[in-house]
């Protein structure tokens, strides 16, 4: 009996606590995202290398944004099942959509209280960087920061 | 000290190129924070602890590089490129490179 409760009801219950958990944090997250993007419209990120032409730039520095983010256990087992029929993982596309933007977020906040307003050359890098159960992923965007 | 990953810095001129500078760090949390964060596998979400690991060993590799174009004699590294490495659970390696110049101001 005991050993039943320990093999089914543990992995239950973590998928249970994954699921509504992992949910609530997700939801704030995005809220908070949402809100932070529209603080910092002001501050432009482009991926081109050069300075457009008429913007005054005397000045440049290295800004990154880096962030780890960790899948749950509700997204890692439903994974497991989806890898049998294939198909899109939307937990993941969410988790990597929402790291990317963090990161993004955090160029942003580096580059302006650095008093700029503008990042160009901006690169993303993703790395997996623990667990082969439990996906953790590292996002990392730099670029750089110009202003006058 | 001039960091950027652009190959040209605005209102600067490249006179002289003394080639490549790399800094790398291989780093690790203690165990401790491991398992906070194997705790935290099971929601989901921000590992702070492994962010910070990785922002400080990024600073690190990035302080190392510079350091190396400084010995060439170079005072800015252009074109930096950062790789990231996951060496075991919990350990991961950093390397910034670039190209170590010479800039004089327009």
């Amino acid at each position: 009996m005991f050993e039943l409760i320990v093999n089914v009801g543990l992995p239950l219950a973590l998928l249970l606590i994954g699921y509504f958990a992992g949910r609530m944090l997700e939801k704030r997250h995005y809220a908070s995202i949402r809100l932070r993007e529209t603080q910092l419209r002001g501050v432009l990120a482009l991926t081109t290398r050069f300075v457009p032409s008429g913007v005054q730039s005397s000045n440049c520095a290295l800004v990154t944004g880096s962030v780890v983010v960790s899948s749950d256990y509700f997204k890692t087992f439903v994974a497991g099942f989806r890898n049998i029929f294939g198909g899109r993982f939307r937990g993941y596309e969410t988790l990597l959509d929402r790291a990317r933007r963090e990161a993004l977020l955090r160029l942003k906040l580096e580059a302006k209280t650095k008093g700029s307003e503008l990042v160009i050359g901006v690169r993303y890098q993703t790395t997996q960087i623990s667990g082969s159960q439990t996906p953790s992923m590292e996002v990392m965007a730099y670029g750089t920061a110009v202003w006058p | 000290m001039l960091v950027s990953n652009l190959e040209m810095v605005p209102g600067h001129r490249v006179s002289r190129h003394l080639g490549l500078a790399q800094g790398s760090t291989v780093r690790a949390k203690h165990a401790g924070k491991d398992i906070l964060a194997g705790f935290k596998n099971i929601v989901g979400g921000e590992l702070k602890a492994y962010t910070e690991l990785m922002q400080e060993a990024r600073n690190e590799a990035v302080e190392r590089m510079k350091l190396e174009a400084k010995s060439m004699g170079g005072n800015a590294v252009l074109n930096v490129r950062f790789v990231s490495t996951s060496i075991t659970m919990g350990a991961a390696e950093i390397l910034a490179y670039g190209s170590a110049v010479v800039i004089d101001p327009l």
